[in-house]
């Protein structure tokens, strides 16, 4: 499964995904073949449908607006780039990656990142507000860095 | 025992000493008196329970001695000083007896004192925190347990080997090993009474505290093991032992933790049908824990993981199932138990040291040990974190490790284990027991005395004191479910996704099976939510409440300082919270001039007082001679006045806002109604005009009508809800009402009646400021009052600029504003109530179903009847008085089902 999904995966579009997301090219792969599993339809993107096979997140209350979060504006399909674009918000943070993140593109694990993930499953009508404010106050309290990440991505 | 505990008794009671003395052998007292004795002495008799008592009791009062110097407490742990006490007991029970007495018998200690402080400790034990860091804990208790015990029997037996330990300590490596077990533990009595006092961060503390409950069941295991080992000798232990022994450790703790389980499964399942024995329900919570415990020693598991286990699962749905009364007294009674157990623990360990007769001392033994468990401990730690670190997501850091290492505490159970050797199978017992007792005594005197100083220098992150509050809760469960999300789509099976399907489960199945129906249903939804900040509402209330009448009922009501008393906490987090069920928004406050006003409190003052003496002597009767049902019914009562005086006060205010054409129509009509004539049921429809009102009313009133409910009739005294005795009362009670019954019953009694009011209130108009009032309540409620409730709000305050302000027949009183917002949630205290216009009060009459007693409305109207040929002023209102009620009814109907 894992040599299939690799030589699947183009090797540029690979490095673009690490050097936009952060992970790992293990990871990358591991990612990449899970995608082709749920991607019923074979055609490279993933549609709502595919997401709702997962028995799990079917249960899940919060399950609909997580799979509104992988797609983007307006689409009904997602491709594995923005597949992992979406779960690099769940990466842990590593101490080596806060030094350098002056320069270059801010990585989607930061905080804000963070956030905004959050804050896009409760902005139900994408007008970028919600309706109490103090949510945003609410969120500061909370250690996003810690609550938000998962051993799995690391 | 008797003989030793007599020179002790003798000490405080000298005098009775001399008499006491012969008593105790009753046989050396001479011949019996052959008539009838006036007087006799069995001590005998009384003698076991008689020392057990007392020296709880000693321990007591030690314990409060010690705490009365605060910077003692401050700087040594209370361990320490209880150690102390325990070497000079000690120390006099051996000057007197010339015979050490009172030992640690490992038989009490494991049947009667140990388990009172695991309970506790399982049971209180943040179940999240733990589950969070059970990788860790386990981690540390299993392999960091094993480690430590091999390393430190092994590291002495090479000590031995190196001719650093004497050679009259006759032992092999098999009782090294032994030793190594007994002493590797680290022990969850003296860890809780030192961290406990530290205060480090919920992260560090759920992790040694863990490892200190779970690694009971390796060192059970490696304890039996290596003690049978030894019993058959070292030439006859096969490898198919070894393998028993490993297999043993599985079988003892996985069994343990089985037992456990199924005994919190019994426990929980018992609660669940206790609703008309409530009066059992905290003896079923410490009987079931207790048997668990008992079955786990019996077929020799892992006792303590047993009843760890058996708190840590029973709790949710032991706490959802008993009534609030019984979950205090199973909180408290626990706390005692382990307190009690804990403080005797101490002390005796400290008197056992003294007994010289029962170990022997060896320099190189004692100190080799010491040196090695610390530094093993400290070894294991290191590697163990670095380990664990590679997969935890918030790593341990060094201060933690520091931390950990010296927070590894020996005790109690170490000192039980030691002497429970055979001294005929290890010679060297001993010395052993003199090691511990120096291990045990070194690690909580002078690792306790140091590890807060320690831990201040280190600036180890503290626990925050703080409760989460409701929003950050719901965002929490918000990330949670996030998560378990997104490893779904990743298809990870990681810990989110199992502790997910775990709450599906316990939500379906568990949870459906051990719970009531009704506390269920609160656990179910935002119920549960809503009906924690109704609690809280009114306790803010009555809380406020009774200040209030108490500074009245010194001082004549002074409108500055009951702003100060309405700053009280309790409002403020209900704001922080967000709450939508902010009900008070009385901020009317009418000052007249001060003759007036010393009339109208001297007149409350009275009425409240003269009604007080009958219903105190009923409710300190009915605490002692009548059953539950007719104390919960007082309870009820006094809990629905309250909350009926706070909807009066609330309605009013709305009143004013809204009504102000209305007002004499409604007092007519409230008049009529303490004539007995208007009553409740009355519900001819008139739409209701105020949005507002309704969907704050709904807030009160209770939604579901509950399976405990009995709305009876509550025969209340008119004006007892203003004395200071019974609002003080109903505090707690709000809480076991609410939480009991899973819903905030309020106003299944017909009527309210207001304070009556005196004939100057009746005639002077006071409500010349409500212009400014209204534009004030609708400025600062549109804070508090949730969105949807606003578009009623934004109409009462239209309809209200629309009326012209009342007339004034005297000279215009001020409306004092509050000097800050806080202000709006005060609660009216029912002097101002009275000056407000007071509208009937109906209820719905599915909940109205008690009418009122005659004779109530009787003396309600005898006392009418006084007032009314004094008051001046004539019913502008030309509506039937039953309209108006009705009206007021419908109202509240629409709320009740909203």
């Amino acid at each position: 499964m894992g040599s299939r999904a690799s030589t699947l995966l183009r090797d540029e579009e690979l490095e673009e995904i690490k050097k936009e997301t952060g992970f790992s090219h293990s990871q990358i792969t591991r990612l990449y073949s899970r995608f082709t599993s749920l991607d019923k339809g074979e055609n490279g993107t993933l549609s709502r449908e595919d997401f709702q096979r997962i028995p799990e997140l079917a249960i899940n209350p919060l399950g609909d607006r997580i799979i509104n979060a992988f797609f983007p504006e307006g689409e009904d399909q997602v491709n594995f780039r923005g597949f992992m674009r979406t779960l690099a918000h769940f990466r842990p943070i590593e101490d080596n990656e806060k030094s350098k993140d002056v320069n270059g593109p801010e990585p989607l694990n930061r905080r804000s990142n963070k956030l905004h993930f959050a804050f896009r499953l409760y902005d139900l009508d994408k007008d970028d507000k919600i309706s109490r404010d103090e949510l945003l106050q609410v969120l500061e309290k909370v250690d996003v860095e810690q609550k938000m990440s998962i051993r799995f991505l690391h | 025992m008797l003989r030793a505990a007599l020179p002790l008794l003798g000490l405080p009671l000298a005098a009775a000493g001399a008499a006491e003395e012969p008593t105790q052998e009753p046989g050396s007292w001479g011949e019996p008196p052959p008539g009838l004795a006036l007087f006799r002495w069995q001590w005998h008799e009384v003698e076991a329970p008689y020392l057990v008592a007392l020296w709880i009791l000693v321990a007591s009062l030690a314990k409060i001695v010690f705490h009365l110097s605060r910077k003692v407490t401050s700087l040594v742990p209370e361990s320490c000083l209880l150690i102390l006490l325990g070497l000079v007991l000690g120390g006099i029970v051996l000057a007197v007896a010339k015979k050490a007495e009172y030992q640690l018998e490992p038989g009490t200690f494991f049947l009667f004192l140990l388990p009172p402080i695991v309970l506790d400790s399982g049971y209180f034990m943040p179940s999240r925190l733990f589950f969070d860091n059970l990788g860790a804990i386990l981690t540390y208790a299993v392999v960091g347990t094993l480690w430590n015990a091999f390393t430190t029997g092994a590291a002495l037996w090479g000590l031995q080997q190196a001719g650093l330990v004497a050679p009259r300590v006759q032992a092999g490596l098999l009782d090294f090993l032994l030793f190594g077990s007994l002493i590797s533990a680290v022990d969850p009595v003296a860890v809780l009474a030192v961290f406990e006092e530290v205060h480090v961060n919920e992260t560090l503390f759920i992790i040694v505290f863990g490892e200190s409950l779970l690694n009971d069941a390796v060192t059970v295991v490696l304890y039996k093991v290596c003690n049978s080992f030894v019993e058959m000798g070292s030439a006859n232990v096969q490898v198919t032992d070894y393998l028993k022994g490993v297999a043993s450790l599985f079988v003892v703790s996985l069994g343990g933790a089985a037992v456990g389980l199924v005994f919190a499964f019994l426990l929980a399942l018992t609660t669940r049908f206790t609703k008309r024995v409530r009066i059992i329900e905290p003896l079923l919570v410490f009987l079931l824990a207790y048997a668990a415990y008992l079955t786990a020693e019996m077929a020799s598991l892992s006792a303590i993981l047993a009843v760890t286990m058996c708190g840590l699962g029973c709790k949710k749905y032991v706490e959802a199932n008993i009534s609030h009364k019984s979950r205090t007294a199973v909180k408290y009674t626990m706390k005692t138990l382990a307190s009690c157990a804990e403080t005797v623990i101490f002390m005796l360990l400290g008197i056992s040291a003294v007994d010289s007769s029962k170990w022997a001392w060896d320099s190189g033994l004692v100190l080799g040990t010491l040196f090695f468990i610390l530094f093993f401990r400290a070894l294991g730690v290191v590697l163990q974190t670095w380990m664990l670190n590679q997969f935890r997501l918030v790593p341990l850091d060094k201060i933690d490790q520091v931390v950990m290492s010296y927070g590894g505490l020996r005790g109690a159970v170490a000192f039980a284990l030691v002497i429970l050797l055979d001294r005929t199978k290890v010679p060297a017992k001993d010395y052993f027991v003199a090691t511990t007792i120096v291990v045990v005594f070194f690690t909580v005197i002078v690792q306790g005395l140091t590890i807060k100083p320690l831990v201040k220098w280190l600036k180890v992150k503290r626990s925050e004191h703080h409760k989460p509050t409701l929003n950050q809760e719901l965002h929490e469960h918000t990330f949670d479910h996030i998560l378990a999300a997104v490893e779904d789509v990743v298809g990870h099976h990681g810990y989110h996704y199992w502790r997910d399907r775990w709450e599906q489960f316990d939500k379906k199945y568990l949870s459906q099976l051990l719970m009531r129906r009704s506390a269920y249903r609160i656990r179910d939804q935002i119920w549960d939510v809503y009906y924690r900040l109704n609690i809280r509402d009114a306790i803010s209330f009555v809380d406020q409440g009774g200040h209030v009448l108490s500074s009245t009922g010194l001082t004549l009501p002074s409108m500055p300082s009951r702003n100060s008393v309405a700053e009280t906490s309790v409002t403020n987090l209900l704001r922080e919270s967000g709450s939508g069920a902010c009900l008070d928004l009385q901020v009317i406050d009418t000052v007249r001039s001060g003759r007036d006003r010393e009339d109208a409190v001297m007149h409350h003052l009275l009425c409240g007082g003269l009604y007080k003496p009958r219903r105190r002597y009923k409710a300190s009767c009915s605490r002692h001679f009548i059953s539950e049902d007719a104390q919960e019914r007082q309870d009820k009562e006094i809990f629905q006045q309250n909350m009926k005086r706070r909807l009066e006060s609330f309605k009013s205010t709305k009143h004013n806002i809204c009504f102000t054409k209305n007002k004499p129509r409604t007092r007519k009509a409230s008049r009529k109604k303490k004539d007995g004539v208007a009553n409740a049921e009355a519900t001819n429809g008139k739409p209701p005009r105020d949005l507002g009102f309704q969907d704050t009313a709904a807030v009160i009133l209770t939604v579901e009508s509950e399976e405990e409910e009995e709305s009876d009739s509550s025969e209340t005294e008119k004006e007892d809800d203003e004395g200071i005795i019974f609002v003080a009362r109903a505090t707690s009670e709000v809480l076991q009402e609410g939480k009991f019954s899973g819903s905030l019953e309020i106003c299944p009694s017909p009527r309210i009646i207001p304070p009556s009011p005196t004939c100057a209130e009746k005639e002077l108009p006071w409500k010349s400021g409500q212009g400014d009032l209204a534009v004030y309540v609708s400025s600062e409620t549109t804070k508090i009052v949730p969105v949807d409730m606003q578009t009623g709000w934004n109409q009462s305050i239209s309809s209200l600029e629309s009326l012209a302000s009342p007339p004034c027949t005297q000279a215009p009183t001020l409306t004092r504003l509050p000097p800050h917002p806080l202000g709006t949630e005060e609660p009216q205290a029912p002097l101002d109530l009275s000056s407000d216009p007071r509208p009937s009060f109906a209820f719905p009459p599915s909940l109205a179903k008690a009418g009122r007693s005659r004779s109530e409305s009787s003396a309600d109207i005898s006392q009418q009847q006084e007032l009314q040929p004094l008051m001046g002023h004539k019913n502008h209102t030309h509506l039937s008085p039953g309209t108006a009620n009705s009206h007021w009814c419908i109202q509240f109907n629409r709320g009740g089902r909203l």
